[in-house]
């Protein structure tokens, strides 16, 4: 329950149509895109202004009550429910284009903004943003920022913390910090920056972005090729990169989603395959066609069973779609979807595959397995029922092997969703106890009281590491 | 994962009843397939509208499941919202786990209209009197139509108007009643008969569903429609006994009512013995085509209804697909043509393609995509006359689409979209630059003369 004097001092800086806490209200901000998590908070607030923010966060530090601010809520790590309660800050209503600088090729952009909407934009006025996550039609700027989304140009654009130059955020006690800027070089004091890049919403509320635009490529062209063999698909990968061509798109797709997609969108897969890579590569024609035609000679060098190069934009959407209906195709499958965001250095792909091969029959749970072959960032998604209870913890028992399998391989826990609540426990895995320690320490400085988004990034206890069973 | 998970742990005792009823007749399948991905968000109309998540998919979601749950009550703020979705069902096609959104909606308010002791007395009597007396009865339907012919053509209406009589009626009945469309008293088997031979060869025997309103207000459209399809190479026959269809009552809480309809329907076209049931009004298929769904729990009418559902399709999905297209023409000087998706129409029958393959296809004729021709036009079955501020809201936005057209003829494919449609060219003072026209009847228009 908010306090009455909190609400009171809330409505005279937002005005009563944008702080609610009635039951629909709070019932309806209590998730976001992470299965079987849920939590209320005590109100929701809509702020239009960084001066609202400002002057909200020294009403939320003198009363310490916690905010979490979020755009969508379609987050895969828990990073927006409100697990200590507190206020919900949703920054739909910030959601300006500020300014599209030609001549230092920026834009300047409020965080509420949607992600594909500001990318129509810049593709208007023939500029090109590269962060595509899948979210984008639904997700915000903000939020991309908050968890340094990825996506599908990863390989050759970078992810988000490669677009973002400045930034002005709002700090736990009201403060308004500015960092970066319309710079390509900045070396005045840490970056700070970078670090709220990710942040996952823990050090500051992000309240305004300068993003950095780039030239569009001026052509595409999209193949396919199919393996009977997930070593030989791997090697491919490995292979494409060792030749000096860093494709746009380098996608995956296993033996069990190959059947799924194929199941849902009858494109006619063969069936017998236990790998498919899609590739696109973009640039100038000559350069593309060129590049294409050495990931064809690769691609059967390597033992791939057929290749095919799409000759029209046409065919190029209709390989495209066996990728692009993975998730839609597994979430049918069974009320439940899992998809997380194992990560190993591309060379251990294989590795990694064949590993949650053998992890998910050993917990007789299904994963498929598809993503980003060219950033080694892959999605095993596990089809399972909430309401199943046991098969449930067979499925986190298998989650927990997988992670600790990525970083035996000199991999990460999470590539692009972030830690948020899901994660935490295994956080420690991956940067160790003094890693964690460097971080909270961070934090603290940040935010000594704890109220931004609490409960995310940092778990009471780290996990014990699971051994695994390599037989 | 679910070791972290939080799920509220408050339960209820369900003392409240529409608690019960809800808890009893909400899908827990559908409710646990919604992943909360939020894909859905961008495509609903009242989410654009309001940017608040309760007036979304998901949120809508999230509130039933909460009720499911036993973590909230449904309060008067509940059934306020489930009665806000305008039941457009734009969210089902952009949703990757194909949850039944529309499903779960009428789940719903079938369970809220069960409950309800809202209703005033007034709407409770003519709730009563539309649902249960007027769309089943095509004989009254028929009876409304005369009476509503004669009151255009006796001067009765000149008078209303002109004397400031409709002035006691509420804004948006008025602006309704403005754009009435001359009403008959004959439906189409009185004008035409029940039978009707192809032109040229045979390609297949289709039954038309003619509809209760479509009877009454668009009765020339029906006509319109049974000689596009015998021009393309198909036999019509209308059976006599086919009632309304129930999507109304379906859409507003009277599952009961709609079960009966759906029975009487699947029976006459059942026996009627065709290949195609032909639809030419958007939202009447929709709920024609999910006959199957609607009479699933039925072990003896399961599986007629099954095959009624399989063989619903709209006219402009039959005709591009399977009928010998006449040639369109337009003779006057070249117009812009533009169209609004139904979305029944659109999302439910999954037929988008077909109209505007038509539409290019009309010679002398220039065709401007609409922007958000997909998004609803705030129609959405009596929702403009429930919730008219929503409707009104959405109507403008439209408008401006509409008016960046610069089209002269604006096309669509269901009567309640046409009505709205013909409203907003009235009320946005564009009737000297454009007219809504459904596209059946554009069609007929500018078949060559002589097949006319």
């Amino acid at each position: 329950m908010l306090q009455e004097e909190v609400k009171r001092e809330l409505i005279a800086i937002l005005g009563p149509t944008y702080v609610k806490d009635d039951m629909q209200t709070l019932v309806t901000h209590s998730y976001d895109g992470t299965p079987m998590l849920q939590a209320l908070p005590d109100a929701v607030i809509y702020p239009l202004t960084t001066t609202e923010i400002s002057d909200v966060m020294k009403v939320l530090h003198r009363h310490q009550v916690p905010l979490i601010s979020r755009g969508s809520g379609t987050n895969l790590c828990g990073g927006t429910v409100p697990v200590h309660g507190g206020i919900v800050m949703v920054m739909h209503r910030m959601n300006q284009i500020l300014e599209v600088d030609l001549e230092n090729l920026t834009a300047t952009v409020q965080p509420g903004l949607n992600t594909k909407k500001f990318i129509t934009h810049v593709e208007e006025l023939g500029l090109f943003y590269p962060p595509d996550p899948s979210s984008m039609s639904v997700s915000t700027l903000g939020g991309n920022i908050a968890e340094c989304s990825g996506g599908l140009r990863g390989l050759k654009y970078g992810t988000t913390k490669d677009y973002v130059l400045g930034l002005e955020a709002v700090l736990a006690n009201g403060d308004i910090i500015r960092t970066g800027g319309k710079l390509t070089k900045d070396v005045a004091g840490y970056d700070l920056t970078k670090l709220l890049v990710g942040s996952e919403g823990t050090l500051a509320v992000i309240t305004e972005a300068t993003l950095k635009l780039i030239p569009p490529p001026q052509y595409k062209k999209t193949m396919l090729a199919m393996y009977k063999d997930v070593y030989a698909a791997a090697r491919t990968v490995s292979s494409i990169i060792e030749s000096r061509i860093i494709p746009a798109t380098l996608e995956i797709l296993d033996h069990a989603t190959i059947h799924v997609v194929d199941d849902y969108a009858k494109l006619g897969l063969p069936r017998d395959m236990e790998a498919m890579l899609l590739i696109e590569q973009d640039g100038d024609r000559e350069a593309v066609e060129r590049d294409i035609e050495r990931i064809t000679a690769i691609c059967r060098q390597e033992q791939a069973v057929e290749v095919s190069v799409a000759q029209s934009q046409e065919e190029a959407l209709k390989l495209l779609t066996a990728r692009r209906s993975a998730f839609t195709a597994l979430a049918r499958l069974r009320p439940t979807t899992i998809l997380e965001d194992a990560t190993v250095p591309r060379s251990k792909i294989a590795d990694m595959v064949i590993a949650i091969h053998r992890i998910a029959k050993k917990y007789e749970v299904q994963i498929c397995t598809f993503g980003h072959a060219g950033d080694g960032n892959l999605h095993p998604t596990a089809m399972t029922d909430a309401r199943d209870a046991e098969e449930i913890h067979r499925v986190e028992a298998a989650f927990e092997e997988i992670f600790e399998a990525a970083i035996q391989l000199g991999g990460t826990i999470t590539g692009e969703h972030g830690v948020g609540l899901v994660k935490s426990p295994f956080l420690e895995w991956k940067v160790g106890a003094a890693g964690v320690e460097v971080m909270k320490a961070i934090k603290q400085a940040f935010d000594p009281l704890n109220l931004l988004n609490p409960g995310k990034v940092f778990a009471k206890e780290s996990r014990k590491r699971v051994v695994i069973d390599r037989g | 994962m679910a070791n972290q998970a939080q799920s509220p742990s408050v339960h209820h005792k369900t003392v409240n009843p529409l608690a019960a009823k809800l808890q009893l007749r909400l899908d827990p399948d559908q409710l646990t397939n919604c992943m909360r991905c939020g894909f859905c968000l961008p495509a609903c109309p009242t989410f654009a509208e309001t940017g608040i998540e309760a007036e979304s998919p998901r949120g809508r979601i999230a509130l039933m499941k909460a009720v499911a749950d036993g973590i909230m009550e449904p309060d008067r703020a509940f059934e306020e919202q489930m009665n806000h979705c305008l039941g457009c069902r734009a969210c089902e096609p952009a949703c990757p786990a194909d949850v039944k959104y529309g499903r779960l909606l009428e789940q719903a308010r079938d369970a809220i209209e069960d409950h309800t002791e809202r209703h005033s007395i007034g709407v409770k009597l003519s709730r009563h009197a539309a649902f249960k007396k007027l769309f089943p009865n095509q004989k009254r339907m028929k009876l409304i139509g005369r009476s509503l012919q004669w009151y255009q053509q006796s001067g009765l209406q000149k008078f209303a108007r002109q004397s400031g009589a409709m002035k006691l009626f509420p804004k948006h009945m008025q602006a309704m009643e403005k754009i009435l469309p001359e009403a008959s008293g004959q439906g189409i088997v009185e004008q035409i008969g029940t039978r009707h031979p192809a032109k040229g060869e045979r390609i297949a025997t289709v039954a038309l569903f003619r509809g209760c309103l479509m009877d009454v207000l668009f009765t020339s459209t029906n006509r319109h429609t049974v000689d596009l399809l015998t021009e393309a190479g198909f036999e019509v026959v209308i059976p006599e006994e086919q009632n309304c269809c129930g999507a109304l009552h379906a859409h507003s809480g009277e599952a009961e009512m709609a079960r009966s309809l759906a029975r009487q329907n699947v029976q006459v076209f059942k026996d009627a013995g065709v290949e195609f049931i032909v639809s030419n009004a958007g939202g009447c298929g929709a709920l024609l085509v999910e006959y199957d769904h609607l009479l699933h729990e039925d072990p003896t009418w399961k599986e007629d209804a099954s095959w009624f559902a399989a063989h619903v399709i709209d006219i402009s999905e039959l005709l591009v697909r399977h009928g010998r297209l006449p040639e369109f023409h337009n003779e006057d000087v070249s117009i812009r043509i533009t169209y609004q998706d139904s979305c029944h129409l659109r999302n439910v029958m999954r037929t988008s393609d077909a109209p505007r393959q038509l539409m290019k296809q009309v010679k002398g004729v220039t065709y401007a995509e609409m922007k958000d021709a997909d998004r609803c036009c705030g129609s959405a079955g009596i929702y403009n006359l429930t919730q008219p501020e929503m409707a009104g809201q959405i109507l403008d936005h439209k408008m401006e689409h509409v008016r960046d057209t610069q089209a002269q003829v604006l096309l669509t494919s269901n009567p309640g979209c046409l009505l709205q449609m013909k409203h907003g060219i009235e009320q946005h003072g564009l009737r000297d630059q454009m007219q809504a026209v459904h596209i059946v009847d554009f069609l007929h228009d500018h078949m060559h003369p002589s097949r006319k």
